[in-house]
């Protein structure tokens, strides 16, 4: 086996507890009805082409992207749109989205249903590009940031080596790794046609030590061929984020505020990989993903196949229903998901996991001074001072957050998670964060 | 020993008397002339450096109050009137009334009024909260509960209603500044036209979801059902996005909307009670 890579700087080790990792991926029975919101990325929301009392087929456009950073939405079950009203989605607030009365799961007649593994990637780059955007697809790790637009190296930046994530290095989430090992095949073919896409003849897949078993069986699968291999990484949390994967593989440090392709990188989820993979050889569209569920107290967790929309109480019953015990239900994993107040909220393009937690399991524990002990400056991945941050958000010293440059921070929770003070750091970094990022764009339209 | 004496008294003498010749030199050569009419003005001004007037703190008021060519649209809102006659007369010029504004609190969301269904666990900061999510209620408009504004004000003005939740302020103590309107996060506080005897009618609620749905949430949310905007002679009330609103300087507080309102959403406050027993809905009169 290779030598273990990991990035250099900070990260923290909070449990594994990844419960799920033997269960294999099931599909979910298809609910009722779906909710569909319109804004699944970072971009601006997309805009409903369908009308209440449309049919609709599996598969089928129903929101169009508006605008560069957004991406299309597509109908997950064939059915009836009931109406387009705002509903409350995993950001905790009402957003517009597209209802539908399940009635079948019809599919639209482009796509290429069979199981059969299309290796031959015939699309030209422009046209792979194109698939993609047309497919909606976002990256599935969690940011859901637009696949399309990373793919588009600018003219004057060179890329010259893929990053396939695979590190899942969120404490509970097993979905990319249940997906490498039973999709492994198609993953890989995802990664070439995005290396295609991107004209690079590099790529390493990269996984922590913790799937030993998803390492070995991609190592076999690419055996023989130089241009992809696979990347066994020390586990440490968080080591999926983009630019602790990049140093971590390659040394070299994403400049403050750039992006990957500055120092020629580009990095995709695996899940991104695989919905590649099916979009372009089967004309397939995202509108489903895998999602775990898990949780100490529930009866069976695992992994589910789940349509967009579906929501999250169903995935819950599919797990042997909401224990009594429950207290907390997070959306994403448990580092940096996010609590969900209200469980008819739908799945969307990003979340990767639910983690329910028990009475005890969560909750926060009141807080005192700091004590100097700059323990959240050895664990920060970004080499920030946590500490003085929150000291400054608390007093509203926003511009001097700017100069501590708050806008590096990526809000993986490594400094609350590690503060022995139980001080609510990235409660007030992320207050800070949004605030100078808002004074930014006030200053810039100016 | 004399002689020591006289030596130190003589040298230390000296230096102080170079010192004193080169200190005057250099003041006459780098003063700054300051208006003197600044330190009389901001001597006047109450010194609450709250930042109402839209400057930062007092003497920075004061400054712009000279270089002002005149006074319209300068006010200062905890001294008042008499604050600013004063400063007008120092200056000599002409002195405009402004009206004078009070803050109102646009929400009923009380424990009562509009269920919990879930509990928050995080830092206890409305704007914190309001980051994150919608609230411990299902409106996502109303209040958050944690008293951002409270702390916000300088004159306390201000206390956090245990029984509803919600800020309650005291129109006597309330200077119209404005700093709650800025620290809430969710624009729920107005300044409105500070009245007669305090008096003032105003739409307490900020939600904008659909009628059914706002009344779902809350018992006494605004369903932007029109009869408020029907009934008024005044053209005082607008109606957006399900919201109706009442211009405080159209209402002439004849408070027949009030009764019209089906859901208790338009609120009065400080006037006295009604003659005959009217069989509207009763509407919450809060009491300071």
């Amino acid at each position: 086996m290779k030598a273990l890579k990991t990035f250099p700087n900070g990260g923290v080790h909070p449990p594994e507890n990844k419960l799920t990792a033997a269960c294999r991926i099931e599909t979910l029975p298809p609910p009722e009805s779906v909710i569909i919101p319109v804004a699944q990325h970072p971009g601006a929301p997309a805009i409903p082409t369908v009308k209440r009392g449309d049919k609709v087929l599996t598969g089928q456009l129903i929101a169009k992207a508006a605008g560069y950073f957004s991406a299309n939405i597509h109908s997950s079950f064939s059915g009836t749109v009931s109406k387009i009203d705002s509903a409350l989605d995993i950001s905790g607030y009402k957003q517009t989205s597209i209802f539908i009365t399940i009635s079948g799961d019809e599919w639209i007649p482009e796509t290429d249903r069979s199981n059969d593994l299309i290796t031959e990637i015939k699309n030209t780059p422009e046209e792979i590009i194109q698939k993609i955007q047309d497919a909606g697809i976002v990256g599935l790790g969690g940011a859901a940031f637009p696949t399309h637009i990373k793919l588009k190296v600018p003219a004057d930046k060179k890329c010259s080596l893929l990053i396939i994530n695979g590190a899942e290095c969120e404490p509970y989430l097993t979905s990319d790794h249940r997906l490498m090992l039973e999709k492994g095949s198609e993953i890989i073919i995802g990664t070439r046609i995005m290396m295609k896409a991107l004209g690079v003849n590099r790529a390493i897949i990269a996984i922590e030590n913790n799937k030993p078993d998803a390492i070995s069986l991609l190592e076999e699968l690419v055996k023989g061929d130089d241009d992809i291999t696979v990347q066994p990484l020390k586990v440490k949390y968080p080591q999926g984020g983009e630019k602790q994967l990049i140093k971590a593989i390659t040394g070299r440090e994403v400049p403050s505020g750039g992006l990957p392709v500055d120092v020629g990188v580009v990095v995709q989820n695996a899940g991104t990989a695989f919905a590649v993979y099916e979009a372009v050889q089967k004309n397939k569209p995202l509108i489903e993903r895998v999602v775990t569920v898990s949780g100490k107290s529930l009866k069976r967790p695992g992994n589910y196949m789940a349509r967009i929309g579906t929501p999250v109480s169903s995935l819950i019953d599919a797990g042997g229903g909401l224990p009594e015990d429950a207290v907390k239900v997070i959306g994403g994993g448990p580092m940096m998901g996010k609590a969900i107040s209200n469980l008819q909220v739908p799945v969307v393009k990003g979340m990767s996991g639910i983690v329910v937690f028990a009475n005890g399991e969560s909750g926060r524990i009141p807080y005192g001074q700091c004590i100097r002990c700059s323990k959240c400056i050895r664990v920060c991945p970004m080499n920030l001072e946590p500490y003085l941050l929150m000291t400054l958000a608390e007093k509203n010293l926003f511009e001097r957050m700017e100069d501590e440059m708050v806008t590096d921070c990526m809000e993986c929770g490594s400094c609350s998670y590690t503060c022995p003070a139980y001080r609510p750091l990235l409660d007030y970094i992320r207050l800070g964060k949004t605030t100078v990022l808002k004074m930014i764009r006030e200053k810039n339209m100016k | 020993m004399g002689h020591t004496i006289l030596l130190s008294v003589t040298i230390l003498g000296s230096i102080g008397l170079a010192s004193s010749v080169i200190l005057y030199y250099i003041s006459q050569k780098f003063k700054v002339y300051e208006d003197p009419r600044i330190d009389i003005i901001q001597h006047i001004l109450p010194g609450a450096n709250c930042g109402g007037c839209g400057f930062t703190g007092c003497r920075n008021f004061a400054e712009a109050l000279i270089k002002a060519e005149s006074l319209e649209g300068y006010n200062c809102p905890v001294g008042g009137e008499n604050v600013m006659a004063e400063v007008a007369k120092i200056l000599g010029k002409e002195t405009f009334t402004t009206e004078s504004r009070v803050a109102v609190v646009r929400c009923q969301g009380s424990y009562e009024n509009c269920l919990r269904t879930s509990e928050y666990d995080g830092v206890k900061e409305c704007i914190i909260v309001h980051k994150l999510y919608g609230g411990e209620t299902d409106c996502q408009y109303g209040c958050l509960k944690y008293g951002d504004c409270v702390k916000s004000c300088l004159f306390d003005a201000m206390y956090m209603d245990e029984k509803t939740g919600l800020p309650v302020i005291l129109d006597d103590k309330c200077t119209g500044c404005g700093a709650c309107v800025k620290a809430c996060p969710r624009n729920i506080i107005e300044l409105r036209k500070k009245a007669k005897k305090d008096r003032k009618i105003f739409v307490s609620c900020v939600n904008t979801d659909k009628g059914a749905l706002a009344l779902k949430i809350c018992k006494v949310a605004c369903t932007g059902c029109n009869k408020c905007y029907k009934i008024c002679e005044y053209d005082a009330i607008t109606i957006n996005n399900f919201l109706a609103y009442i211009d405080s300087f159209k209402c002439t507080l004849c408070r027949k909307c009030v009764t019209e309102c089906p859901t208790g959403a338009i609120v009065e406050m400080n006037f006295p009670p009604r003659k005959t027993k009217s069989e509207a809905i009763q509407v919450p009169v809060k009491e300071e």
